[in-house]
């Protein structure tokens, strides 16, 4: 088992994070192996952001993330930028509010979750990346939820901790949520315009 | 002896290869490093610069890398281990430096974390391009010991590997590693310290007045003191005799660089670390290094998947080259294969070495990024025929 | 009438490595004398010479380090002073001097020399400055003066000289003095003041160099030069390092310029990082002996 993912979005989203916790959970709290790479650009800040991670249950060779298995979109420039790479019938998981999708998308199966909306909810926007990350969990089963979960122990001050652990939920929720009630996997869950907008 | 626990980050981490480097030099017992700010080694310096102080040590950030390049040195004869990181164009600068190490025979560390080039290049894309300056990028004749690590984790056990090699032969040791496997995050386990072997640093064991600074026994390597102990050092970048004085002739040149040849050319075999697999039966040998290495274990399943006898060598320690094992190795099979992300350096003596004995395929690569498989499959398939 | 037997002890011979007798400066070269004032002024002070260190850089000048009998490192061009920053740090316990030439510290060393200074680094410097390169056979430097003659200005220098002593007062050098070779006994004073300072301490010294720069601009020989020194120097405590600009011909201003309280770059990097920093006391020694058991 070899998937290819990217988490991408605008600076300031906390992708990074993101991508460390999943890769943290698979490779110290599931005993499986992850390579983490993310794409440097000049910018300091603004721009996209984005960390790729290959997770496997053998050592990975190849470090690249070439042809994804799941693109987690978090800004319509990643979306733009990244939907191109993944696979015929992968996964795409977006950030529905900020990411409008066109027909890139359409032989994707495609999830997506008011991510920053939930997490003002909470009370901090911040957390939009971990409830993004029990979101691709609930939805990808790639990543365990237990091991996730400790892995954002791992990562977080301790006194956001419980704010952390509430988002993840938060996003997990709501992906049971959204399997429960959709049409059965492998189908699209949000409308794709069939033509692109020009 | 043994590492001392208070810096000794153990447990199990997920962290990128640069932050792996950082912790294998505080694990070697660097606690004192200089450098100046470069992408893509500068995460090295970064977490030094926050990690030295809670053991009593300190990061300088100097005006460039000639100064980098020399403080440590300064470092190392008052007594410390230590070492600088840089990445291309600061490796350039530094080539005084690595010459001067290799003549004062001080024990010190150059982490060299390759991007494309040549000049400003591609400051966050990965390439090997500066495999034969870390073997001859000073000027005269020295030998260096060059390591290449592939993972985060070999970035945290070779960093300490380089280390003790440096002060076992007393060279400045070259750490090869790459922007890919620098900024690459995977997990990393350090061992507790009293698991971590540490070369130490052999002290001169004749007192002042009958020792003398460099005066090499049967290993050839001498034996080492600090300033501020009274010994009177006299360190020089000159050619100089057993007591380190200036010998500007033909002959302490002869015995001074002949010796610095051959303490490391006697040690070849201890030197020849490789992870070698499927060599007895092999038509066909990839020998790579560094990132390239992980990139063409898959191309050599690949072509084993194909039904091709393809054996794996995997150069650890690039310089000194393992001449002898490559050597024996081309008499007994089709084809050397070497990828490499330069447009073909060390496959230059991977040819030398096998001497006509068998087929030697390059597959350069001018770096920004790692082969595709199916590159090096191509050209173990050509091997093959 | 009795014969005694006369043994000459030149006061400062334990401080010169006897076997690297005779140096290869020129008869009548002013580095030699610095060095006599220079050894004076570390015996008159009870520094403890086992924890003193002397590091050069390369040319006439560079070769101090190895005459000294004190731990002497004689680096690559121009990075004496980095490689004296690295002793420090390694092992603050020594007093680090770092002895070169002009051609040395100032113009391939320039980087280092003003951010040394910058940092208040604790060392001194001596820079010999003979106006010229010497060692490679005197070419122009960057503190060769106003239209002399060197090989590589053949025409006469057209090139500005720079002042030192303005430049590392500037970058915050603590100390800053200047004298000439004729200046002996004052050098010596100078130089046991700075050796007793904390922080960036910087002694310029002009010095004749009768086989390059004085030939080549017809300015006699070495007597020649201490003549000219003596007339033309004045002394100038305290002096504004911007009015103690060398031009040719004219007045040479001397004396200690700067003398201020900085904190040196440890000192304020303790300060700075207080408890971020920790002492780190050497491991003890494994007990020998299991102690009390006799008694317990």
């Amino acid at each position: 088992m070899l998937k290819e993912l990217r988490i991408a979005g605008f600076g300031g989203q906390g992708v990074i994070l993101a991508a460390h916790i999943l890769g943290r959970a698979v490779s110290i709290h599931e005993g499986g192996y992850a390579t983490m790479t993310q794409n440097y650009g000049p910018e300091a800040r603004g721009g996209a952001a984005s960390a790729a991670l290959v997770v496997s249950d053998q050592p990975v060779l190849y470090p690249y993330a070439v042809s994804l298995d799941v693109l987690v979109a978090m800004s319509s420039e990643a979306y733009t930028r990244f939907v191109p790479e993944v696979r015929e019938g992968g996964m795409l998981l977006v950030e529905e509010d900020l990411v409008p999708l066109d027909q890139k998308a359409q032989h994707l199966r495609v999830y997506g979750i008011p991510a920053t909306r939930l997490a003002e909810e909470l009370g901090k926007k911040m957390v939009l990346n971990v409830i993004m990350v029990g979101f691709f969990c609930a939805i990808t089963g790639i990543v365990v939820r237990d091991a996730a979960m400790k892995s954002v122990k791992d990562a977080v001050p301790a006194r956001f901790l419980d704010l952390n652990l509430k988002a993840f939920e938060r996003g997990y929720e709501y992906g049971v949520e959204l399997l429960a009630k959709g049409p059965a996997k492998g189908e699209q869950q949000m409308a794709v315009p069939q033509e692109a907008e020009v | 002896m043994k590492a001392d626990q208070r810096c000794v980050m153990t447990g199990t981490h997920f962290i990128n290869g640069d932050a792996a480097c950082c912790e294998g030099a505080l694990s070697a017992g660097a606690r004192f490093a200089a450098g100046y700010p470069i992408t893509p080694s500068t995460e090295i310096v970064e977490r030094f610069a926050a990690r030295a102080p809670q053991v009593g040590g300190l990061f300088i950030q100097m005006e460039d890398e000639l100064a980098s390049s020399i403080a440590i040195q300064g470092m190392v004869w008052g007594g410390q281990k230590s070492f600088t990181v840089t990445s291309g164009p600061g490796y350039s600068l530094m080539m005084e430096h690595i010459g001067l190490a290799a003549i004062s025979e001080t024990p010190c560390v150059f982490v060299d974390v390759q991007r494309g080039g040549p000049s400003t290049g591609l400051p966050t894309l990965p390439a090997q391009g500066d495999m034969m300056q870390a073997r001859f990028g000073s000027h005269g004749d020295y030998v260096t010991i060059a390591i290449c690590p592939n993972s985060p984790q070999e970035c945290y056990d070779l960093t300490v590997k380089c280390f003790n090699l440096a002060e076992k032969f007393r060279v400045p040791v070259m750490f090869m590693m790459d922007e890919c496997v620098g900024h690459m995050t995977e997990k990393v386990v350090i061992p507790p310290a009293e698991e971590i072997d540490l070369y130490p640093r052999r002290h001169a064991s004749k007192p002042p007045g009958e020792f003398q600074l460099f005066e090499a026994g049967e290993e050839l390597v001498p034996e080492m003191a600090h300033a501020g102990e009274g010994y009177k050092l006299y360190v020089t970048g000159l050619t100089h005799d057993k007591r380190g004085y200036p010998a500007l002739n033909p002959a302490a040149q002869r015995e001074l660089v002949g010796r610095l040849f051959e303490k490391i050319r006697r040690a070849q075999d201890e030197l020849t670390m490789v992870e070698a697999e499927g060599l007895e039966d092999a038509d066909v040998v990839v020998v790579s290094y560094g990132i390239t290495s992980r990139v063409a274990q898959k191309a050599i399943q690949a072509a084993r998947d194909k039904g091709l006898k393809v054996g794996k060598l995997r150069l650890i320690c690039v310089w000194p080259f393992p001449e002898k094992l490559i050597r024996e190795l081309a008499g007994k099979v089709k084809a050397l294969v070497m990828p490499e992300l330069n447009m073909g350096q060390v496959v230059l003596e991977l040819e030398r070495c096998a001497g006509g004995q068998c087929k030697v395929i390059g597959v350069p690569h001018p770096g920004g990024t790692v082969h595709k498989p199916v590159e090096i499959l191509e050209a173990i398939e050509r091997g093959a025929r | 009438m009795s014969t005694t037997e006369l043994h000459v002890h030149n006061p400062v011979e334990d401080l010169l490595r006897q076997d690297r007798v005779p140096t290869i400066w020129c008869p009548g070269c002013g580095i030699g004398t610095t060095v006599n004032s220079f050894a004076h002024a570390l015996l008159g002070q009870q520094i403890n010479l086992q924890k003193t260190a002397i590091v050069s850089g390369i040319g006439c000048s560079g070769r101090v380090s190895g005459y000294m009998n004190l731990d002497s490192f004689h680096t690559t061009h121009g990075r004496a002073i980095p490689f004296a920053t690295g002793l420090k740090l390694a092992n603050p316990e020594l007093t680090v001097i770092v002895y070169s030439g002009d051609g040395d510290l100032t113009s391939i060393g320039g980087n280092h020399l003003i951010h040394a200074a910058r940092r208040n680094m604790d060392i001194m410097v001596v820079c010999v400055n003979n106006m010229i390169y010497a060692m490679t056979g005197g070419q122009a430097a960057a503190t060769t003066p106003g239209a002399s003659n060197s090989t590589t200005t053949p025409y006469g220098a057209f090139e500005p000289e720079l002042n030192m002593a303005q430049l590392v007062d500037a970058a915050g050098a603590c100390f800053v003095a200047r004298w000439t070779a004729f200046h002996v006994m004052q050098l010596e004073r100078t130089m046991a003041k700075a050796l007793k300072k904390k922080g960036f301490r910087f002694i310029e010294i002009l010095s004749p160099c009768p086989t390059y720069y004085q030939r080549k601009n017809n300015m006699g020989d070495a007597l020649a030069a201490m003549v000219d020194y003596k007339k033309r120097s004045k002394i100038k405590n305290g002096c504004p390092t911007w009015e103690t600009a060398l031009e040719p011909g004219g007045e040479i201003v001397v004396g200690e310029f700067v003398d201020r309280e900085r904190e040196d770059y440890l000192t304020r990097m303790r300060r700075q990082l207080g408890s971020h920093y920790s002492e780190f006391p050497p491991q003890p020694e494994e007990q020998e002996s299991e102690g009390c058991e006799k008694e317990c």
